[in-house]
């Protein structure tokens, strides 16, 4: 197992170096450094643009840039930004427990719902609620996240007035930060009324950004399901006089199970990419619109340093799927 | 064990009951567009910074309420000595600062507070010179290093400031943000810290509210000072709500979450106004979108010409097209809301006939060729510069002129205008201190006309510029209002520009708002706002 773990790992190496290489040229790429993105129409003088330019290192060589960047990183030591010249750490992991929050409460949403969705369509194949959950799926799958948050405000926050519009909390709580959990910070805090108002913010976006992961784990779990039940083994299960529920929960889910939680693993990196949309909809101070704002100010070091962490948290989760696969398959540990 | 934690936790809950804020405290949720840089304007050149930095902060002298003219602030009344070089403020006694958990004042504004502002932008050897990566854009922009000779202490309560050339806008430079006064007791107590950073973080200012928290990306928290020179606030606290989209927070005003939200999408105005439970203020705001001529390339050196092909375009149409809701169609460089505006003059009538005709006597019967250039982004007086390109490239055709749309990356494409490449550039101008002289002296001087100057027509009248230079020499705002009046009338005859567009910013307001101004140059100020 451990020898497994280890050679995963030595796979992750590689994969960090393309990122890191690949965020720091595409961000050059676009025009205009941060220097030329905040100057208006007056423009600025030869000389100034040079000095600051100085000061923030963007004289040096590309090459030069990259190795002492890829060298700090290495110590752990991702810069500071251009704008507000805080730690980039420091910022990102002020900022990353409330994207971690939302991405966690879409994925048990998506979970909680795709999964049993998913099992009974399988097994009611081909009828009404079958067609329905594909159908619903489907529409979720393509439905564009803008619109989709849009449409759920207005019609909830703004019609019905049942969710706040946006946010982490009510204005009228301040609840001081110690794990950046809002629930969890709450509670800490024995705000129950405030706990409620973090639960009460945290449905729309959830639904929002749980709704695509939703569809695919419930489509993946149907077809999963459909396929294990075809097997012999459910056959012999199901002529020894086994109990229907027990044929499907026990035998059938653990087998369908392996692939939905890759599908599950994988979207963990669907679920950060859509929350930079999602976290612009709903005013969620998350890493999502952090990074929307770093490009927009050509930001270098939050950028780069951003799109690393969350790309660590992306691969650390895929690696955890990777064991966990382990654990639901014998076989997958014990291969050599 | 578990039992007495619970225990704990609900007296915990119990007592944090008891010392919440009473629930009549008058709250105003403002729904910000996006998260400040920091809390220090001097350091910045947005509005969205300048937004959070006002409620903290006073100047020497500010812009009154909601409008253009220069006012008092910190300093009750100043001196211009007879050769126009030397100011001498005489500072309000008694002006208190703000305190924070870790800093309280021991003494009230002095001169060192006012020296301490100038000297971090202006000397290098300031400690605080070089934090937060101090560039001081505006104080450069203004050109301040230039302009200043000295800044003394004359005794605790009077500052004397002395400079190399008479600037009649220098006191509408004071009033500008990046000229907010900082305490410098506050900057040599982190000094001591060894924590210079956090004077750009946590605000400590003279201004109407005190700055509580901010919670980075969602909540900017402050509070009414209690001891404020101008007079206790009526509101107990302002709460700024980051919320980046613009339906996000017109939902958030709907559904009370929050009462003042600014920049609504030009799409949704039309149903704003309709709706019963929101008042929508607008105005124009303070810059102008224009076409250049480069005179100094045929054909647009013929004044015939220009007016021409000023006549031959039909803005109505344009601005109704590209800018809807958000824009009125412009006639003067400088936009309504400021001081000097010349409303009587006419501007060119759309009117292809005599457009031909006088093309025809400038010697071209059949048109000619140009280039047409415009910049690649989305700017504030103008939201789309390639469709404007388009519109007017469709009408410089009828009368015979072909127009080659020309772009480039915007860095690049303002410095190329400024060096005069062009024979028909597209631009425009925000205003900085609501001074005339800084659209006609600053767009449309002979000096400006070098290149990579801001004169971008390279447009240089002697005429023009003698009344403009005149009007900088002088403080006597009506003798000042006169020669800026009648250099517009020279500035329309001549034509050096085709005057595009001003924009119009809107912000929509919960109807139990009372008092709220908007303000000329775009930022969002809440002193003397109320809640019925």
């Amino acid at each position: 197992m451990l020898r497994f773990i280890l050679t995963r790992v030595s796979l992750v190496i590689p994969t960090f170096l393309g990122i890191t290489f690949l965020t720091f040229i595409l961000i050059r790429l676009v025009p205009g450094d941060p220097i030329e993105v905040r100057t208006g129409e007056r423009g600025i003088a030869p000389e100034r643009l040079a000095a600051l330019r100085h000061e923030m290192g963007l004289d040096r060589p590309m090459w030069q840039q990259f190795l002492d960047y890829v060298g700090n990183v290495l110590h752990g030591d991702f810069g500071l930004s251009l704008i507000t010249h805080n730690s980039v750490l420091g910022e990102f992991l002020t900022l990353f427990p409330a994207t971690l929050e939302l991405a966690m409460c879409a994925m048990i949403f998506a979970t909680l719902v795709g999964l049993p969705a998913g099992i009974l369509a399988a097994v009611k194949r081909g009828s009404a609620f079958d067609h329905g959950v594909m159908g619903a799926s489907l529409t979720g799958y393509s439905m564009p996240i803008f619109w989709w948050g849009l449409l759920l405000i207005l019609f909830f926050s703004v019609q019905l007035g049942w969710t706040p519009v946006s946010g982490r909390l009510d204005l009228v709580y301040y609840v001081e930060p110690t794990t950046g959990f809002m629930l969890i910070d709450t509670l800490m805090a024995g705000d129950y009324e405030a706990f409620r108002s973090a639960l009460g913010h945290l449905v729309l976006p959830t639904i929002v950004l749980g709704t695509v992961p939703l569809a695919v784990v419930a489509r993946m779990t149907r077809s999963a399901m459909l396929e294990v039940l075809g097997e012999d083994y459910i056959r012999t299960a199901r002529a020894k006089g086994l109990a229907d529920n027990r044929v499907i929960g026990l035998h059938a889910l653990r087998n369908a199970l392996i692939p939905v939680v890759t599908v599950i693993g994988l979207q963990v990196g669907t679920l950060l990419g859509g929350a930079i949309l999602t976290e612009t909809i709903f005013s969620w101070p998350g890493v999502g619109k952090w990074l929307i704002e770093s490009i927009n100010r050509r930001d270098y070091p939050a950028l780069q340093g951003g799109v690393l962490l969350i790309a660590t948290s992306v691969i650390l989760v895929n690696l955890l799927v990777d064991v966990l696969y382990g654990v639901l398959n014998p076989r997958i540990r014990h291969a050599r | 064990m578990k039992r007495i934690l619970l225990g704990a936790g609900l007296g915990m809950a119990a007592a944090l009951a008891l010392t919440a804020p009473a629930q009549a405290a008058k709250t105003l949720v403002y729904c910000s567009e996006g998260s400040p840089e920091n809390f220090s304007p001097m350091l910045n050149t947005t509005g969205t910074s300048f937004d959070v930095a006002l409620p903290v902060y006073n100047n020497l002298v500010q812009f009154e309420y909601g409008g253009t003219k220069v006012v008092p602030g910190l300093a009750e009344s100043w001196t211009i000595s007879d050769d126009g070089l030397t100011y001498t403020f005489k500072l309000r006694a008694g002006v208190k600062w703000h305190s924070s958990n870790d800093f309280k004042p021991t003494r009230d504004l002095t001169a060192d507070d006012v020296l301490f502002t100038f000297e971090r932008q202006w000397k290098p050897e300031n400690a605080y010179h070089k934090v937060s990566g101090g560039a001081y854009d505006y104080f450069n922009d203004m050109a301040m290093p230039k302009l200043l000779k000295s800044v003394e202490k004359v005794d605790d309560l009077t500052v004397k400031v002395t400079l190399n050339t008479v600037e009649a806008p220098f006191l509408a430079d004071l009033a500008m943000p990046f000229m907010a006064v900082m305490s410098s007791e506050y900057a040599q107590a982190l000094q001591k810290k060894g924590t210079l950073e956090k004077i750009d973080q946590v605000p400590i200012g003279t201004g109407p509210f005190q700055f509580v928290a901010y919670q980075k990306d969602a909540v900017i928290r402050y509070k009414a000072f209690e001891q404020y020179w101008g007079g206790r606030q009526k509101l107990d606290n302002l709460v700024f709500a980051i919320t980046p989209d613009a339906a996000v927070r017109l939902a958030k005003l709907k559904a009370g979450e929050c009462q003042i939200m600014p920049y609504p999408n030009p799409a949704d105005i039309d149903a704003m106004k309709k709706d019963e439970s929101i008042v929508v203020q607008q105005q124009e705001g303070l810059n102008v979108g224009y076409l250049s001529f480069n005179v100094t390339k045929k054909p647009f050196d013929d004044v015939r010409v220009r007016r021409a092909v000023s006549m031959a375009m039909d803005k109505k149409a344009m601005v109704e097209a590209v800018y809807q809701a958000a824009g009125v169609p412009a006639k003067n460089p400088i936009p309504p809301t400021m001081w000097s505006y010349n409303d009587s003059i006419e501007d060119y009538p759309y009117d292809v006939e005599r457009a031909k005709k006088l093309l025809a006597e400038a010697g071209y019967p059949n048109g000619f060729e140009t280039d047409l250039w415009a910049m690649p982004v989305q700017r504030p007086y103008m939201p789309n510069a390639k469709r404007i390109a388009e519109m007017m490239q469709a009408d410089l055709a009828k009368v015979g002129i072909k127009a080659k749309i020309v772009q480039y990356e915007w860095g690049e494409y303002r410095k190329r205008l400024q060096a005069g490449e062009h024979q028909l550039g597209m631009m425009g101008w925000t205003g900085d201190n609501g001074d005339p002289d800084n659209f006609l002296y600053t767009l449309l001087g002979c000096e400006a006309a070098r290149p990579g100057g801001n004169n971008l027509s390279k447009w240089c009248n002697k005429e023009f510029d003698d009344l403009v230079v005149q009007a900088k020499r002088t403080n006597d705002v009506a003798a000042r209002t006169k020669l800026y009046e009648q250099s517009q009338v020279i500035f329309k005859e001549e034509a050096p520009w085709y005057t595009v567009a001003h924009s119009v910013v809107y912000v929509g307001l919960a109807k139990n708002v009372v008092g709220y101004k908007m303000d000329p140059f775009g930022v969002h100020r809440f002193e003397s706002v109320d809640l019925k």
